[in-house]
This record gives structure tokens, C-alpha cells and sequence, in this order.
């Protein structure tokens, strides 16, 4: 396992400021100026000549940066616009106009205050988030740097006001305004140190390091006269390239990345930089990185859609049915009926055009039959969704309590998303890491050093644990062959739980940063008196001695920070400072450590000459430092890989190598990297003759530097002595291999994306069991370099779709069921693997793998990987979370995005949909959060069809026993109600309080998550179910109510019923029927629910006394309705029972039928739970919970799987071989 | 360009100027509420459940079924179709033409089918009307119930279109169609020679008498115009005195409509002979449709109607069969609560 390291191949040589003599000086064959012809090229920058760019076509844009969708003037008719681009919405405004003119059925300010309350508050939101983007970018705009105002004079300006060419003097720990070419930093050889968080996600620092011609550019007054001219590519988005010529002083030099500075990055241990700007304001790399933030709808939301257009058609079909009868009837019948005056005609009411007639009818209908598609659809889903995201909000699972935050729904409109998610896309650094390495543990002469477990073992240990208490019975042979093999399983798991109790017992243990290391015998100087100590010294040493980190001395303790390119690197440094060696100085030529032999003693200062570094390449897998220690003698320190290490190892460097091998297998296993120690001590002779070899290398001219270095450097890194290995624990965030279990189990698919090299993926892919030993590794990765084709393009996409078909075999010839794959790809043949013609060929490989890792993808690609693959290639949901800038695109792009806040900054969280602070938030997020708010809102949406198509249908039949002519059966009071007050509140509690199982229950099965990305509760069996049962509904109220009160006398007073009587009477059928329903729906029921429907109820006759009591202006002949008429009618009441029961048997048939016969999980284990087996029979509920998940490849579990499966194998092997012997 | 914006949020917080973190700041209260936590009743739908509930249901239907339908048998309905025999022969031809004209003589004597059994008093009279549009939008919306309501506001005859004024533009009172229409058949009924004396008072609401017809609004310019639609009002008498109109104005909510006419306030024995004398004034005939008479007697549930009692031995009865249904199924089919064995992870060993 190789040490990540290098940000990028090209930076590899320019190195630290003490060994920049490796760099030539003169421009070399494969860096001549680049051609740069043709399109794509023609960015022309007049350095310091920014007047120059006030014209066309120079005239570039500004540094003002504007991510606001509205301005001022713009406001009203786009937002406008964007409302009314919803097709309910249109339909609203449309009935609403419609509800003005004398055709409607209903009062105009009924039909508007709804639409106006629903776009208005939606606007009042677009407002809202507009204005705090403003104001962000107000921010950064005035943010103010140094520029060159001409006559060698700085002064401060504000960021939007820089234009290209301008000189920019940068100070530490300040952003880049815009991406600018480094010209002198306070460094002498130019170079400067760069964090770019914002751009990767990653935290170590990057070397960029400015032209040799432009040094002498180091102050102030120096540009007085400076201009200069440069050539180089258009904006693009490219972060990680850059094409460019710099003429100066009539010369012509090549430019690369490693000369120019990215906007939002940050200057850091260099105390200024002198840059002149290339690409300002959206010009930026990282502007041009930015994708637009789509406005995100959930599958649900889409597909109620499509059931509006269902209903929409239904809607104009009864429409047309029934102005298409009114025109029949009008012409037909109407003129006999003289009771209508038909001689007196209107334009809605005339015989002689009955055409006309009818199509005025037609928006009348439209109006009236309006219910089915009920604008309080949308006002109920809104208030459901915001008091479920305030649920999240509140959630105290979901709260961290060391930094205080709280998850958070940022978006509302997505909740029941959470609840479909098949694939999850995560970042790596920050969000499943820490970001932190710690030095774990070391083999030092095959002695292994350090107790304290790591992350992965302590998990894994909890998880086998429990596995076994679980499935004793089960795996009873398995159980006995770890009890029989001392030193198998069984041990180790007794030397986890020791490390457990260890780790338990001394919670508080004093932390150092990046030092978890604990062992009592190389602390505290200890490490003298063990028996190897000499080859302990060199260990150290190693530690101390070999890297490319600077030492800053804090001021005020004394203490010592190391700023290292990897953070592993720094590890080693602090874990060296505490075992007594400690780096204190890097001049140009030596370094500088304090060596303490034991706590008592002084430290001894020592000075080690350096001679030569060898760099660490991701082709070398190792880096070597050759020094002249105190006493003159000459050794080279040597780390890397372990294969690479071993395999270079002398005859007599070979004595721990066994024991060695051993360890690193462990450390491996315990998801830890691992890297191989070694040193060799040089002969004098040998040394010099070695570098003049190298030097001659070294100034090789042409593209064969690199390889002659590379060799030169391979025939001194030879005949090493092993040392030991150290272990170090890329620090995963708290539960993050837990979590990931149990997403695996709730069937979700788990990708990585990161912005790391391939070896740090691997491991972090170990560490959190998305790999694991035994896993078949598909790595596809395109080294261009090798390709000596002309168009390497093009080769370069071959190679990749060869290695995708012959991966695609393997999978395919693959026959044993248990085998897992994991497809590993860098982030430059997923440019290849993304275009068009491969990128089915290639989704379809990693969608049979069980994991998947891509490495080095930049912003972009994320947000491509996630957009033009995951979700359009598969039609899943997709779930993108990450935690810095370099995410945004991702988390912009997927369907739900989430940030982790609070430890990069917030602009993954300013993008994200939800904000949790921690990795491990996400279970209980998606798990419970996700699983009830689908199952509520499907729920809630269907019930809602139901009881709008139940009600609204009745309206329709009355209106064809009216002739069609538009006369609804209910007081207008009633319909407005029926919506706002007599169905909304239950529908609501369903829609924020219903629970099918308790979260525990979820958590304890995460295989009910599958309901959800399966879809069972809004496929369109379940939509037309329910709509059948509302027609059902509809029919039985309408029909039973009619018959009921036909003619006869409906009392026993004589009086027959009138259209008053009977539409309230059918209005209270439905009412009740519809809450009955409801309450049918419902599973759990707390007060809330209680008071809700049984009080929706009560209003309804609490509402009919008190409309009765208006004055009959108001209530008309509802006046008294309920005292008077109906209430001493026992028909009303008889009619009432008769029709809702009627109502409601058909799906109380229906879900006794399920229960009984195909009863789905969450029935079941409602069942156990309600009769409290799980209390009783804990056996069987903790057997039930570790089946209870999808089958998966990846996590801790799958590794406990595939260890059982193993150690079974071998007990086979041994029993099989045992029955041989005996037979023999 | 959302995404621009949060890297530009991303360097503000970087560089210092960000929110710190709140540090256990606003820590949430713990609430049975807020963690979705409070005590619930989480019913659940077992066999013992299902069979009760429907077995219930039976027990309380069957019987409501069986009182309604004895109830309904227990009323004593007569119905009489006149329309059609009410006509003189030799208008049978141009029914219109003879009810159009006012000269001609409308009055006809009917004997009605023999009291099949005693009914005792009160007997209702009804008038039925079928095919008749007293739900048509056009003619509900035709009235003013404001003007119906106060002398004062006898000017307020919005809605009432098209009968809303005279042609010299003074308001109609009673306004619109409903009133413009009202049934004007009349009825005296005898035993042999003996009248029997039909009750006209009380046959309305009393709240309507009371609150929605008032008592100090008389009809005015009523069926003045050129057009002339049903029965005419004493201009003497309020409104709320005017119990056929107060009944008329009651839309029906289907074609077919059955009004009160008057109460009998008297037994009538069965074997009475009822003979009726009536004005066939009211034109049906243009609109092809039926007129009734109808005397009937009531029972604690209304009138003659056995869908009622029908449709709840119906469902009663499906909801016996239902509970014997399904306790055959669970009888079958047994399935233990809550038995594991029917997880979808053990149903389906090899996975989803």
C-alpha cells in the first residue's frame, strides 16, 4: 500500500525550495512553447496592461461574480413564469380566471385566495433564497486584495474590480480573487504553498512554484515596468490542466499548472505571492466547474404528475360528457320546459345554440368537477412536508453533540426521496474520513508494536460478536472450528476484545493528533531497553529523517507543527516527535533532529546532511533519502509500498521479512495502510560513482529524464535491510463502517467518489469494508503516458473500452455466487469510460460490482458521474453526500444532495437538500426519516386522490340527474370546507404522524427499506386501487343516498326531502366515510390522530348547527337543516351508518385479505411487536433482525460472510484430509 | 449557478468571516413529540378483529333492516296518475292546447283505488311531478331569498333572471322561476258525499315559515306579465302564510318530487272509497311529464320505501357471510401472528 501522495504527476519535481536543483534551467525539448493555434487558444492577456482589456475582443468579463437568478426588475415575471410553469398551477390560474366570468358554479374569491396563497408563498421562497445569494455574492465581490495601480504602487481593491491582467500581491491565508499565474513569492526560488479545500476537498497543501524569468519580480517596485504578454486556452473547467505561453522579454516560455493559482484557493506558509490575472470572475476554472443547480423534484412529486394528467384527462372526458349533454338536453328538452323560460335565452342557456351553450358548459364543468384535482393537494403536501423536515430538524439521534449541530432539511420537497435512495455517491475525504491520520501501530524487527485497535476491528469485533450469539444453531460447525483453532479466529477476536477493553477502559486517554499509538515499550524512551533497540534507532530514524516536510516552530510554545504534502507524512513526523526524535529544522542542505534516548535525558540535537531525495512517484511506490549522518557515514532511508520494499531487499535484509509479512497482512486486515521500512548503509565509493550517474541524469535533456532518473534512482535503492512497517489509520469518522453495513443491508449501492489517488481509495475502501480481502479488485486505469500512438486520445479510449469488455467477462464467467467484484477507476479514464458510446458498456460493469471507487475525479466528473450515469443509465434514485466545495456539483446533480456541515466550511451545505454533521447520520436519515416520510407522503397522496375522486364524482352524477346543467347538490359552503377543514386535518396527521414500525424497528431492519426504492406503496397498482376505491365510494354514497330519500316522505312529520336535505345528508355519508377511511389507513394512532378525525367529524355537525343558525340570506335552505330536518329524521341517521359502512367494507375486506394471506413485512412484525414476541422470544427477533437485510457484498458483514465461508472451506480441506489420512 | 455561489460561501466561511460553530448551542429539548415518540394505540388487524367486526356489523344491520322494512310496510300509500285521464277526450290529441287555455274547464273527478287498509290520521297529501327540472341551475339560482325575507328588500331581485321585474320595471315579489311556477292543481277530497277537510297549515318548515318568509311581504306584480307560469298568490295574504308557496320553493333534488299538498286529519277505514275533485291547471304536458296524486300515512321512518330496510339486510347478510368467509380462510390458511416465517427475507431465501 503505497502512500498517497503528489497532487499531480507534474508537480512531482517541484520540490521543496531546499532541493530545487533538480529542476533544469534551461527549456527542454518537451517543454517548448506549446503551439497554441487554433480555437480554444486564443486567450491573449496583457499583463499589467489591464487598459489593454477595456476593448473588444480583449475585453474580458469582469471579476464581479453574480449567481442570483432574479434581479430586481426580473423578478415579478420570472418568478411569475416559473410558477405558472407547473401544469396545476396553470390549471388553477386558469379555473380561477374562468371563476370571474358568470359561468362558474362557484364564488370567485373561493378559487382565488387558494391559488394566490399557494404561488404567493412559493414566490415569497424563491425571493428569500435569492436575496441571501445576493448578499453572498456581495460578499465575495467586495472582498478586498492588493493590486497594481501602476508606478510600482499596491493598493487595495475590492475582488470585483480586478480585471484580467492585472498584478495581484497576495497574502497568506488569503483566497486567489481569480486564477492567476504566479510571478515571485516571498520565497526566493518562487514557489509558494496552496490549499485547495475549496476546489478538491483536499486539506494538504500543494507546491506551485512560478518561471525562473520571473523572479526577480519580488517587490513592489519591480512592476513598475513589468509587462508581458500570455497566450493560453479558453475558460475551461479543466482544474488540473492548463495550456499556456508567457512572452517576456521577447523569450517565449511554456506554462503549466504548476504556475497558476486557482480562485478560492488559499495562499498558506508563504507570506505573499505577486500573480497577474489570467481568468477573472465566470471565467475561473472553478466558476466554469459550477453546474447548475437544478431544482429538484422527488420521484413521487413526478409521478403525482402524471396522475394529475390521469385525472386531468378524466376530468375533461366527464366535462365534455356532460356539455355535451347539456347541449342535447338544451336543444332537446329544454325548450318544452316551460317552467325554464326557455324563450328567455342567455348566452349559457339557449336552445337555438345549444353548441354554444354546451361550451360555455364546458368551463362551467370544468369548475365544478375541479375537486378531483384539489389545489389543497398542494397546500396539505407543503404544510406535511415542512412539519416532517421540522421532525428532522428536531431529531436528537441526529445531533452531534460535540459541535452542536443538528441535521437538517434544507429542502423540504424532497423527504419521501430520502426513502427511495438506491445509490448512494460519496465523497471520501471529510465525509467517510476524518481527514486525519494517526499512527497506529508498527512492526519494528518483526516485534509488533502498539494495542490500541483500530476502528475497523473494534466494529467488526462488535459485529461478529453479535453474529455469532445470533446464529449459533445455524452455524454450529462454524462455531466449533473457531472454538477448536487457537490461533484462528477466535484469538484474535480475544485480542480485539482486550484492545476494546483497553480503548474502554481509558476513554480520556491524552489525544495527540495524528498519535493513537499506544505501547508502553517504545514510549517514554522505553524503546532502549528492548532487546532490538539499535534496529528501533533506525526505525525512527527512518521515521524522522525521510520525507519532504517543513517544520514550523509555534511561537509561543516552542512546540512543533509539520506542514506536510500528505497528511501521513506529517503522522509519521508526530509519532517520531513523541518516541523522542523530533524534527526541528530543514535547512537547504541538512536536517535537523532532536534525538532523546530516555525521558530523563536532554535531547541531542543532530544534524543530517541530505545528499539526495528520491521523490515518490505513483510508478515508484517508494521514496528514498540518501544522508550523511554525524559521523560521516552515508545511508539511505527507504520507504514504501511493502511488495515494492521486499522485493528489493539484500540476502542478509531479510531477517524479519517473515514476521514482517505477517504484520502488514494484519494491519491490512485491519484496514490500516501500511508502509515497508528500510535502509542501507553506502559505501563512499559506491555513493559518488552512484551520483554522478544520477547527476548525468539529472540533466539529461528531452523526455527521457524521467525514465533515466527513474532507473539510476531503482539501481541505488537496492540491497535494503527491512526494518519494519508501520500502520497508520486514515481516521474514519465516527461509525462510518457501521453505517455503511447497514446501508448495505437496506439493499442501497454505495459508491466513492474522491479526489485521491488510487492506492489512498483502496485503503480507504478496506477500512470501511466496501472491499475486502478476497474481493476481485477491477481496476481501469489509462497510463497515457505509455501510449506512444499519435492519437493517444483515441488509444487511450480503446485501452479503456478493452479493459471494461474484459472486465465484463470476468463477471460474466464468474460462478461462484459469493464472489464479490470491486471496479476501481481513476478519474482520467472515467473521461473515456464517460462519453457516449462507452458509458452503457460501462455502467452495466459497475452496476455488477459490488462496490465502486472512483479516484482522482475532479468536480466536475463527480457531478457527471452522478448526473449522465447513476441516474439517467440506471432510472434509480440517487443519493450524492459530501462535504466541501469540490462536491457541490455532485450534491447539486443528484437527486438528494447532502452536505456534512461543519467541518470544511458550508458550501456543500449551502448546496445540499440536507445537512447532517456526521457520515453516520445518514442511516437513521434515510432508514426512519426516509422510510416513514415515502410511506407518508405515497400514502397521504393516494388517500388524497381517493377522497377528492369520491367526493367530486358525486358532484357529476347529481349534475346528470340536473340535466346537466351545472347544479351541485351541496351548498357552496360544504365544498369549500370539505377540502380546508373537514378532510385536511387527518390527511395531514397521516401525512406527518403515521409510523408503519417504530424507528427502532427500522434500524433493527433496515430490509424494510426496500419498500421504498421498490416502490410498493405508490406504483400504479396501488394508484388505480385507491381511485377505484374512491369511484367505488362515490357510487355507493351517491346511489344509496338517492334511493334513500327518493320521493317519499323521509320523516315522520310527512315533509319530503329537498335538494338540501339530500346534499347534506350525502355530505355527511362522506365525511364519514372518508375519515372512516382514514382511520382504516392509519396504523398508529396517538392522540393527535384521535383528535383530528373524530374531531373532523364533530366540525362537521358542529359546522352544520352553526350554519343553520345564520341567517337564511346566508345558509339558504340549510337553514335550521340539521335542528329541525335532518336531526329528528332517523333516516338521516340509519342512511349515514348504511352508506359509510357500505363504503368502507370492500377495503377492510381487502386488507384483511392481505394481512391473512400475503401479509408484507412491516404487518408482520407489527404482529410481533403488538403481541410482544420480541419481548418473549428474543431469540427469534435477534435471529429475524441479522437476517433482516438485502444480500450485499460489502460491508462488515459481508466480511464476517466471507470469513465464516472461508473458515469453512478450510475445515472441509482439514476434515477431507483427515478422512484421507485415516484411510490410509 | 447555485454551485457558484456555494464556492463562493465555502471561501467566505474559509477565511474566517463564517458562522463559528454553534457550539451546543440551541440543544434541542427531548419531547415525546419532537422525537416522534408519543404513546400510540397501534391497532392491528387480527382474525379475532376481522370476524367480529364484520359479525357486528351483521348483528346491527339485520335488525335495523328488518324494522325498516316493517316500518315501511306498516305505511299505507295510495297513488294516483291524473294527468293523463284528467284531459277531456277530445283535447287528447293537443294536451298542450288544452292546458294553455284558460276558458276551458279543468276541473275532473277521480275515484281513487280502495283504502286497502286503515290508515290513520295524520294522511298526507302529496303531489308528484316526474320529469320536472326543479334542479335545472337555471331555475335553483332563480330566486331571492332576501327579498323573500323583508318588505325592504323587496327591490333585491338579483339572481331571480329571468323573472325579475315587470316590463315598466318594477320588482316582481315573489322574483324568479321557482315562484313563477308554482303547482296550482287543487284537491278536495270526499268519502261518498262526505268532504273530508285537508289541512293546509303546518305542511311547511317551521323555521321557514318563521325566519325565511316574511311575515310583512306580499306579493306583489306577481304573474303580471305576458307570460304566465303556474299559480297565482293572494295579494292579501304574507308570504309566510303562503304555505304551498313556502313548500313550492323547496327545490327538489331530482326530476322526479313528491310535495305536501295537505294533511287528513282523520282515520280512514279500509274499504273508503275516496273520490277527488280536482283543477288539472298545472301544465305538465309540454314536458311530457307525470302528475300524481298521492295519499299516504307514515311511519316513524318516513314514508313507503323498502330500499332502505332492503339495502341494510343486504349488507347485513354480506357481513355475515363475510365473517363465515373469512373464518373459513383463517380456518385454511392459518397464520400464526406474527410469525417470522412470512418475512420476506424467509419466504424468499434467495434474496430480492
Amino acid at each position: 500500500m503505497a502512500p498517497g501522495r503528489r497532487r499531480h504527476e507534474r508537480l512531482r519535481w517541484s520540490k521543496l525550495y531546499t532541493f530545487s536543483c533538480l529542476r533544469p534551467t534551461v527549456v527542454t525539448d518537451d517543454e517548448q512553447p506549446h503551439p497554441l493555434q487554433g480555437p480554444g487558444y486564443s486567450r491573449l492577456v496583457h499583463c499589467n496592461q489591464p487598459g489593454l482589456h477595456q476593448k473588444k475582443p480583449l475585453n474580458y468579463c469582469t471579476n464581479h461574480i453574480s449567481t442570483t437568478k432574479y434581479n430586481i426588475i426580473t423578478f415579478l415575471p420570472k418568478a411569475i413564469f416559473e410558477q405558472f410553469r407547473r401544469v396545476a398551477n396553470l390549471y388553477f390560474l386558469l379555473t380561477a380566471s374562468l371563476s370571474l366570468t358568470p359561468v362558474t358554479p362557484f364564488s370567485a374569491v373561493s378559487m382565488i385566495a387558494p391559488l394566490a396563497f399557494v404561488v404567493g408563498l412559493s414566490m415569497a421562497k424563491e425571493a428569500m433564497e435569492d436575496w441571501n445569494r445576493f448578499m453572498q455574492d456581495m460578499k465575495v465581490n467586495s472582498r478586498k486584495v492588493s493590486v497594481h495601480s501602476g508606478e510600482g504602487r499596491f493598493g487595495y481593491k475590492h475582488w470585483q474590480e480586478i480585471r484580467v491582467g492585472d498584478v495581484v500581491r497576495v497574502e497568506k491565508d488569503q483566497f486567489f480573487p481569480a486564477d492567476l499565474l504566479l510571478l515571485s513569492s516571498s520565497y526566493d526560488d518562487g514557489i509558494c504553498y496552496v490549499e485547495t479545500m475549496n476546489l478538491d476537498g483536499e486539506t494538504n497543501l500543494k507546491v506551485k512554484r512560478s518561471l525562473e524569468v520571473t523572479l526577480p519580480l519580488d517587490g513592489d517596485a519591480s512592476f513598475r515596468h513589468f509587462t508581458s504578454t500570455i497566450r493560453c486556452e479558453d475558460p475551461n473547467p479543466n482544474l488540473y490542466t492548463f495550456v499556456g505561453n508567457f512572452e517576456y522579454e521577447k523569450k517565449v516560455y511554456a506554462l503549466d499548472p504548476g504556475q497558476i493559482l486557482l480562485r478560492d484557493s488559499k495562499l498558506r506558509n508563504t507570506t505573499y505571492v505577486y500573480g497577474v490575472a489570467i481568468f477573472t470572475g465566470h471565467d475561473s476554472k472553478v466558476m466554469q466547474n459550477s453546474t447548475e443547480s437544478p431544482s429538484k423534484r422527488s420521484r413521487i412529486e413526478k409521478k403525482m404528475d402524471n396522475i394529475i394528467y390521469v385525472l386531468f384527462t378524466f376530468l375533461i372526458l366527464i366535462s365534455l360528457i356532460s356539455s355535451i349533454g347539456y347541449g342535447v338536453i338544451t336543444k332537446f328538452g329544454m325548450p318544452q320546459s316551460w317552467y325554464l323560460q326557455p324563450s328567455e335565452t342567455s348566452y349559457v342557456y339557449d336552445a337555438s345554440k345549444p353548441v354554444l351553450s354546451g361550451f360555455y358548459h364546458l368551463l362551467t364543468a370544468l369548475i365544478l368537477y375541479g375537486y378531483l384535482i384539489p389545489i389543497s393537494l398542494y397546500v396539505s403536501i407543503e404544510v406535511v412536508k415542512v412539519l416532517q423536515a421540522t421532525f428532522i430538524n428536531q431529531d436528537i439521534h441526529m445531533r452531534d453533540e460535540e459541535t452542536g449541530y443538528s441535521a437538517q432539511a434544507r429542502t423540504s420537497n424532497l423527504n419521501e426521496e430520502l426513502g427511495q435512495v438506491d445509490t448512494i455517491l460519496s465523497d471520501k475525504t471529510g465525509t467517510l474520513t476524518c481527514n486525519q491520520m494517526d499512527f497506529l501501530r508498527c512492526s519494528i524487527a518483526g516485534v509488533p508494536y502498539g494495542v490500541v485497535s483500530s476502528e475497523v476491528e473494534i466494529a467488526a469485533v462488535k459485529q461478529i460478536a453479535s453474529e455469532v450469539s445470533g446464529t449459533i444453531e445455524q452455524h454450529s460447525s462454524t462455531q466449533d472450528f473457531w472454538e477448536d483453532s487457537g490461533d484462528g479466529f477466535g484469538s484474535s477476536e480475544c485480542e480485539l476484545e482486550v484492545g476494546i477493553a483497553r480503548m474502554v477502559g481509558k476513554p480520556q486517554r491524552p489525544t495527540t493528533k495524528g498519535f493513537s499509538f499506544e505501547d508502553d515499550r517504545l514510549i517514554h524512551g522505553n524503546w532502549a531497553k528492548e532487546p532490538n533497540a539499535g534496529t528501533i534507532l533506525v526505525f525512527l530514524r527512518v521515521l524522522a529523517l525521510c520525507h519532504t516536510a517543513i517544520a514550523e516552530a509555534n511561537e509561543k510554545t516552542g512546540a512543533f507543527t509539520y506542514e506536510a504534502e500528505s497528511p501521513d507524512e506529517a503522522a509519521f513526523l508526530v509519532a517520531a516527535r513523541e518516541f523522542g526524535f523530533e524534527f526541528c529544522k530543514r535547512t537547504q542542505s541538512s536536517v535537523f533532529i532532536r534525538e532523546r534516548y530516555s525521558a530523563s535525558e536532554d535531547p541531542v540535537e543532530r544534524e543530517f546532511k541530505v545528499l539526495n531525495i528520491l521523490e515518490f512517484n505513483s510508478k515508484r511506490k517508494r521514496m528514498s533519502v540518501i544522508l550523511r549522518d554525524e559521523t560521516g557515514q552515508i545511508i539511505l532511508l527507504c520507504k514504501g509500498a511493502d511488495s515494492i520494499i521486499l522485493d528489493r531487499l539484500s540476502k542478509n535484509g531479510r531477517i524479519y521479512e517473515i514476521e514482517t509479512i505477517k504484520h502488514l497482512n494484519e494491519y491490512g486486515e485491519a484496514g490500516l495502510r501500511t508502509l515497508a521500512l528500510a535502509y542501507r548503509v553506502l559505501d563512499e565509493s559506491e555513493y559518488s560513482a552512484w551520483n554522478t550517474e544520477f547527476l548525468k541524469a539529472k540533466t539529461t535533456i528531452g523526455h527521457h529524464r524521467e525514465a533515466e532518473l527513474e532507473r539510476v534512482s531503482d539501481t541505488i535503492e537496492r540491497d535494503l535491510i527491512l526494518v519494519g512497517a508501520t500502520a497508520v489509520e486514515d481516521k474514519l469518522q465516527k461509525g462510518v463502517p457501521q453505517c455503511i453495513d447497514k446501508l448495505a443491508q437496506a439493499g442501497l449501492k454505495i459508491w466513492v467518489l474522491t479526489g485521491d489517488k488510487m492506492e489512498t481509495a483502496i485503503n480507504i475502501g478496506f477500512s470501511c469494508s466496501l472491499l475486502r480481502q478476497g474481493m476481485k479488485q477491477i481496476c481501469l486505469s489509462v497510463d497515457s503516458s505509455n501510449i506512444l500512438s499519435l492519437n493517444k486520445e483515441k488509444a487511450a479510449k480503446e485501452s479503456t473500452l478493452m479493459q471494461i469488455i474484459d472486465a465484463h467477462e470476468m463477471v460474466k464467467l464468474e460462478k461462484d455466487p459469493n464472489a464479490a467484484f470491486a471496479l476501481i477507476i481513476d478519474g482520467k479514464t472515467l473521461t473515456y469510460a464517460l462519453e457516449d458510446d462507452l458509458k452503457n458498456q460501462f455502467l452495466s460493469l459497475a452496476v455488477n460490482c459490488a462496490s465502486v471507487i472512483c479516484c482522482r475525479v475532479s468536480p466536475k466528473q463527480k457531478a457527471l458521474v452522478v448526473t449522465r450515469l447513476v441516474k439517467e443509465g440506471t432510472g434509480k434514485t440517487t443519493l450524492a453526500i459530501g462535504d466541501g466545495a469540490n462536491d457541490v456539483g455532485m450534491i447539486q446533480e443528484a437527486d438528494i444532495g447532502v452536505g456534512i456541515s461543519g467541518v470544511e466550511g458550508m458550501q456543500a451545505v449551502m448546496a445540499s437538500d440536507f445537512s447532517i454533521s456526521q457520515f453516520r447520520f445518514l442511516e437513521r436519515l434515510l432508514v426512519v426519516h426516509g422510510h416513514w416520510c415515502y410511506k407518508r407522503i405515497a400514502q397521504m397522496i393516494c388517500y388524497f386522490f381517493y377522497k377528492n375522486i369520491a367526493f367530486g364524482l358525486t358532484i357529476f352524477y347529481f349534475e346528470a340527474y340536473t340535466g346537466f346543467s351545472g347544479q351541485s347538490v351541496y351548498a357552496d359552503w360544504y365544498m369549500l370546507l370539505f377540502n380546508v377543514i373537514l378532510t385536511s386535518l387527518p390527511v395531514i396527521s397521516l401525512g406527518v404522524f403515521e409510523q408503519d414500525v417504530s424507528s427502532e424497528v427500522c434500524l433493527q431492519f433496515p430490509a424494510l427499506y426496500q419498500q421504498g426504492p421498490r416502490n410498493l406503496f405508490f406504483d400504479w397498482y396501488r394508484i388505480f386501487g385507491w381511485m377505484g376505491n374512491g369511484l367505488y365510494s362515490s357510487i355507493v354514497i351517491y346511489f344509496l343516498s338517492i334511493q334513500i330519500f327518493y320521493s317519499q316522505a323521509f320523516r315522520a312529520n310527512g315533509q319530503t326531502a329537498d335538494m338540501a336535505a339530500v346534499g347534506t345528508s350525502m355530505f355527511t355519508c362522506i365525511v364519514w366515510t372518508v375519515n372512516l377511511q382514514i382511520v382504516l389507513t392509519m396504523s398508529h394512532f396517538t392522540w393527535i390522530q384521535h383528535l383530528f378525525v373524530w374531531g373532523s367529524i364533530a366540525t362537521w355537525y358542529l359546522f352544520l348547527i352553526a350554519y343553520g343558525m345564520c341567517s337564511p340570506v346566508i345558509s339558504g335552505n340549510a337553514y335550521r337543516i340539521l335542528s329541525e330536518a335532518l336531526g329528528p329524521a332517523p333516516m338521516y341517521w340509519a342512511a349515514t351508518l348504511l352508506v359509510t359502512l357500505s363504503c368502507n367494507i370492500p377495503y377492510l375486506v381487502y386488507i384483511a385479505f392481505q394481512r391473512a394471506l400475503n401479509p408484507l413485512d412491516h404487518h408482520v412484525i407489527q404482529e410481533i411487536k403488538y403481541y410482544r414476541k420480541d419481548v418473549e422470544d428474543q431469540h427469534m427477533w435477534k435471529r429475524e433482525r441479522s437476517k433482516a437485510r438485502q444480500r450485499t457484498k460489502i460491508g462488515f458483514t459481508a466480511r464476517v460472510d466471507a470469513k465464516i465461508r472461508q473458515l469453512k472451506r478450510k475445515l472441509q480441506k482439514k476434515v477431507s484430509s483427515l478422512s484421507i489420512q485415516t484411510q490410509s | 449557478m447555485n454551485n457558484v455561489n456555494g464556492s463562493v460561501v465555502g471561501s467566505s466561511s474559509g477565511s474566517g468571516d463564517g458562522s463559528a460553530p454553534r457550539r451546543n448551542s440551541k440543544r434541542p429539548k427531548y419531547s415525546r413529540f419532537t422525537q416522534q415518540e408519543l404513546p400510540a394505540c397501534k391497532p392491528i388487524l387480527t382474525p379475532k378483529w376481522v370476524i367480529s367486526v364484520f359479525t357486528l356489523i351483521g348483528v346491527v344491520f339485520v335488525p335495523i333492516g328488518v324494522a325498516s322494512l316493517m316500518a315501511s310496510n306498516d305505511v299505507v300509500e295510495i297513488v294516483d296518475r291524473y294527468d293523463n285521464v284528467c284531459v277531456p277526450l277530445n283535447m287528447t290529441n293537443d294536451k298542450v292546447a288544452y292546458i294553455q287555455n284558460n276558458e276551458t274547464d279543468k276541473s275532473c273527478t277521480r275515484t281513487l283505488e280502495v283504502v286497502p287498509k286503515h290508515m290513520s290520521q295524520p294522511i298526507y297529501v302529496y303531489y308528484q311531478l316526474d320529469n320536472f327540472y326543479q334542479n335545472h341551475r337555471r331555475y335553483v339560482k332563480s330566486r331571492n331569498d332576501a327579498q323573500l325575507r323583508k318588505k325592504s328588500q323587496e327591490n333585491e331581485t338579483s339572481g331571480c333572471d329571468p323573472e325579475k321585474r315587470t316590463k315598466d320595471g318594477a320588482p316582481i315579489v315573489p322574483c324568479g322561476l321557482i315562484a313563477w311556477s308554482l303547482f296550482n292543481d287543487t284537491y278536495i277530497f270526499a268519502i261518498g258525499n262526505k268532504n273530508l277537510t285537508v289541512n293546509k297549515k303546518g305542511i311547511s318548515w317551521k323555521s321557514d315559515r318563521d325566519h325565511k318568509f316574511g311575515k310583512d311581504v306580499l306579493p306583489k306584480n306577481f304573474q303580471s306579465g305576458p307570460l304566465i307560469g303556474g299559480g297565482t298568490l293572494d295579494a292579501t295574504k304574507p308570504l309566510s302564510e303562503q304555505e304551498d308557496l313556502i313548500v313550492w320553493m323547496r327545490t327538489a333534488a331530482l326530476p322526479t318530487f313528491r310535495k305536501l299538498y295537505g294533511k287528513i286529519e282523520q282515520d280512514l277505514n279500509a274499504g273508503d272509497v275516496i273520490t277527488v275533485t280536482l283543477e288539472n291547471n298545472y301544465n305538465t304536458y309540454s314536458f311530457s311529464g307525470k302528475k300524481k296524486l298521492v295519499l299516504s300515512t307514515s311511519s316513524w321512518l318516513g314514508g313507503k320505501n323498502d330500499f332502505l330496510g332492503i339495502a341494510y339486510l343486504a349488507v347485513g347478510g354480506l357481513c355475515f357471510f363475510l365473517a363465515v368467509a373469512f373464518t373459513i380462510v383463517y380456518l385454511v390458511k392459518p397464520r400464526k401472528l406474527g410469525d417470522p416465517s412470512y418475512l420476506s427475507w424467509n419466504r424468499n431465501p434467495a434474496g430480492h
